[in-house]
């Protein structure tokens, strides 16, 4: 449709609380130049989170909501976790459903959109933690990179199961000490990024949120290159200030420690994707 | 084949497109000959479906890939293997949301993989179809028919109906589509049939001609807005429950619960029209001795009805077609004059005699008798069914 669903019914403005007015008015809907360096100014399509203050993941999901291509044809599809906990405030179609079930979900979504609207282009993002993208979602988010699914599938990694109070994922890298692992975890931190290539996606990136800029430029890739060419992947290191002992102005400074660290840059892209990219930069989409 | 060859008259397969009323009760019917796995292939080219989700489980598997071929024929929208029946129904899920008429097939050990989907079929409000043909779920590997399955189902809030045979499964999971996307029912509906006695058997069945099908599913009716980006959002929330523990949160859940079993209640007055009641009664309907019974058990129950007439005694059969929602005044109704009841049941744990004594508790005298019962895939000879009766009857004698 157009942003204009999105809108408030004239006749109930007056009894609108003002920021649910704000997201109207002031949210970056449309237009060519959207993009990060909205944020400065207005507001995005998203209203107030309850996550935990300071936390990285609330700061990275506002980087991604401001770099959608086009948010008004955008159906997001989350799961269980912290990420359960902001999906209800994002102003477009979401969805959850089970935990771990979100890349099954949005696999029968964006088929079902594609037979219905066959003229128009509707992008399928899943944003997800590492527990359900990782360990208890693994099957589902490896068979739609199987099944070429034209998905984009963002992994939230904070290294831990931090909505249910600190226990071990897959994730968590190998020593570490955290419930269920009280003498360490005994195996190494799992590659799903290296997976996600493995399994055939059209483009991989692992990066912290650590700069806007980076996160903002690979989310459009990454949706671009799925609305043609197959699945794309996005790991994306969010810390969970709360589990690892930081305080609320830390998760910047452990974010750029670990750009030299665990999340040493890695991308992956296919050379169909890379033509396709030269394209989009030629065309000015990009 | 697209979307964009529908018009007003026909669906985008070609097929003239006509009331669920003109299908089901109007149109003229040839005979054929055909299994319950054929028949639903039969019964799904002519429902418009938008997409249909598969995975391979025995006794149902070709009831998946028949589906499978209407994609390939051009009858239905989008059609893929999911990875396992967990992933299945959350696809299921996922086109259902987006505002497809969705149907899929399981069985047995797969109904209990993809068990956590199936409240939340519910509680989303999706009208999706699935075809169970039942099979047992025990341990060592067990590939034959037993209903126990449906016990694990009972309480999902999704509705669900039960088909003697080929015929009434192609009837009922047609009216299956048209009850479960009603605006004020709006929930998912489970069409059972007893694995291989109906899925392989090949029995004659009255069709109508396959160039007329259902109009399609229209998703901007349903009460919860499809997840498509084309009408305004529907969950956005400010302060999302998950999150609170407080009265309005409990509320919220609890008021939930309730409506979605009250939108499977709604559903009665349609599944009467399109089923031509909940239940359906054959017999002395004056007898003491009254048999109550869903699919194939029913027809086992019939058998013994025959001979008891030949033996001069009196009986009647209450063959039950929704389980959910549980026909409760119709029972009544039909035991009025019973002084025994029996029910035989294809599985080790009686739930559907747990149903019908829960149903008559404080409000008839009969005695239940929950027999005979048979697991693990053994056959209900009339002869078992005779000995329950003959021996309970000399000894109330």
């Amino acid at each position: 449709m157009s942003v204009d669903i999105y809108k408030i019914n004239p006749e109930f403005r007056d009894i609108m609380p003002k920021e649910i007015l704000d997201l109207e008015d002031n949210a970056t809907w449309e237009g060519e130049k959207r993009g990060i360096n909205d944020l400065t100014d207005k507001k995005e399509i998203l209203e107030e989170h309850s996550l935990c203050a300071g936390c990285p993941e609330a700061a990275a999901l506002r980087y991604i909501l401001a770099s959608l291509p086009t948010p008004s044809e955008t159906v997001i599809v989350n799961s269980t976790g912290c990420t359960s906990l902001m999906f209800p405030h994002i102003a477009l179609h979401t969805v959850h459903s089970l935990f771990g079930n979100q890349n099954a979900v949005a696999s029968g979504i964006k088929r079902v959109l594609d037979w219905r609207f066959p003229d128009k282009t509707k992008d399928v993002v899943v944003l997800a933690g590492d527990g359900a993208t990782i360990d208890i979602g693994l099957d589902y988010t490896l068979q739609s990179f199987f099944r070429q699914e034209k998905i984009t599938t963002i992994c939230f990694d904070n290294e831990v199961y931090a909505n249910t109070g600190g226990q071990e994922s897959g994730s968590t890298p190998k020593g570490q000490v955290f419930k269920m692992a009280p003498k360490g975890k005994v195996f190494d931190k799992v590659p799903m990024w290296e997976l996600a290539v493995t399994s055939g996606v059209q483009y991989s990136v692992k990066l912290t949120a650590s700069a806007p800029k980076s996160v903002a430029k690979v989310v459009r890739e990454a949706i671009l290159i799925a609305r043609e060419l197959g699945p794309t992947y996005i790991h994306l290191y969010t810390p969970c200030i709360l589990e690892i002992g930081l305080d609320a102005n830390e998760g910047l400074w452990e974010m750029k420690e670990q750009d030299k660290d665990r999340f040493v840059s890695f991308k992956y892209v296919s050379p169909e994707a890379e033509e396709y990219l030269k394209n989009c930069k030629k065309e000015g989409i990009l | 084949m697209s979307i964009k060859n529908m018009t007003k008259e026909k669906n985008w397969s070609g097929q003239t497109m006509v009331s669920a009323d003109h299908l089901l009760f109007e149109a003229p019917r040839e005979k054929h000959f055909m299994t319950g796995s054929e028949v639903l292939k039969e019964a799904m080219k002519r429902c418009t479906v938008d997409a249909s989700v598969s995975y391979p489980i025995t006794p149902q598997s070709e009831a998946a890939h028949l589906i499978g071929e209407l994609w390939a024929e051009g009858y239905v929208g989008t059609y893929f293997r999911g990875e396992n029946e967990f992933g299945v129904m959350s696809s299921v899920a996922g086109c259902a949301m987006a505002g497809a008429r969705t149907v899929t097939t399981t069985s047995g050990p797969g109904t209990l993989r993809a068990m956590e989907n199936f409240p939340m079929w519910s509680g989303t409000r999706i009208p999706c179809q699935l075809v169970l043909m039942a099979r047992g779920i025990n341990s060592p590997l067990t590939i034959q028919p037993d209903n126990l399955e449906v016990s694990f189902l009972l309480e999902t809030g999704c509705m669900i109906w039960y088909a003697e045979n080929v015929q009434e499964l192609f009837d009922m999971s047609i009216a299956a589509f048209i009850v479960a996307e009603m605006p004020d029912v709006h929930v998912p509906i489970i069409t059972a049939v007893d694995g291989f006695f109906v899925s392989h058997t090949r029995e004659s069945v009255m069709l109508p001609a396959d160039d007329i099908a259902l109009f399609p599913y229209n998703p901007y009716k349903a009460p919860l807005p499809p997840i498509d980006s084309e009408m305004p959002p529907g969950r956005f929330l400010r302060d999302p429950f998950v999150m609170k523990s407080n009265y309005i949160s409990y509320a919220t859940h609890a008021s939930w619960q309730w409506e979605v079993r009250s939108a499977a209640d709604r559903s009665r007055p349609y599944a009467k029209h399109f089923l031509k009641g909940l239940v359906h009664v054959t017999g002395d309907l004056d007898a003491e001795i009254v048999f109550v019974a869903c699919g194939t058990a029913s027809h086992q129950a019939k058998e013994a009805n025959r001979e008891l007439t030949k033996m001069g005694i009196k009986s009647k059969v209450v063959k039950l077609r929704t389980i959910r929602p549980f026909p409760h005044a119709e029972l009544l109704e039909e035991t009025k004059s019973a002084k025994y009841i029996f029910v035989p049941e294809f599985n080790i744990v009686g739930w559907l005699d747990k149903e019908v004594t829960q149903t008559l508790y404080g409000k008839s005298e009969a005695k239940i008798i929950g027999r005979p019962r048979v697991a693990g895939g053994m056959s209900m000879p009339v002869e078992a069914i005779l000995k329950e009766v003959l021996e309970n009857v000399k000894k109330g004698a």
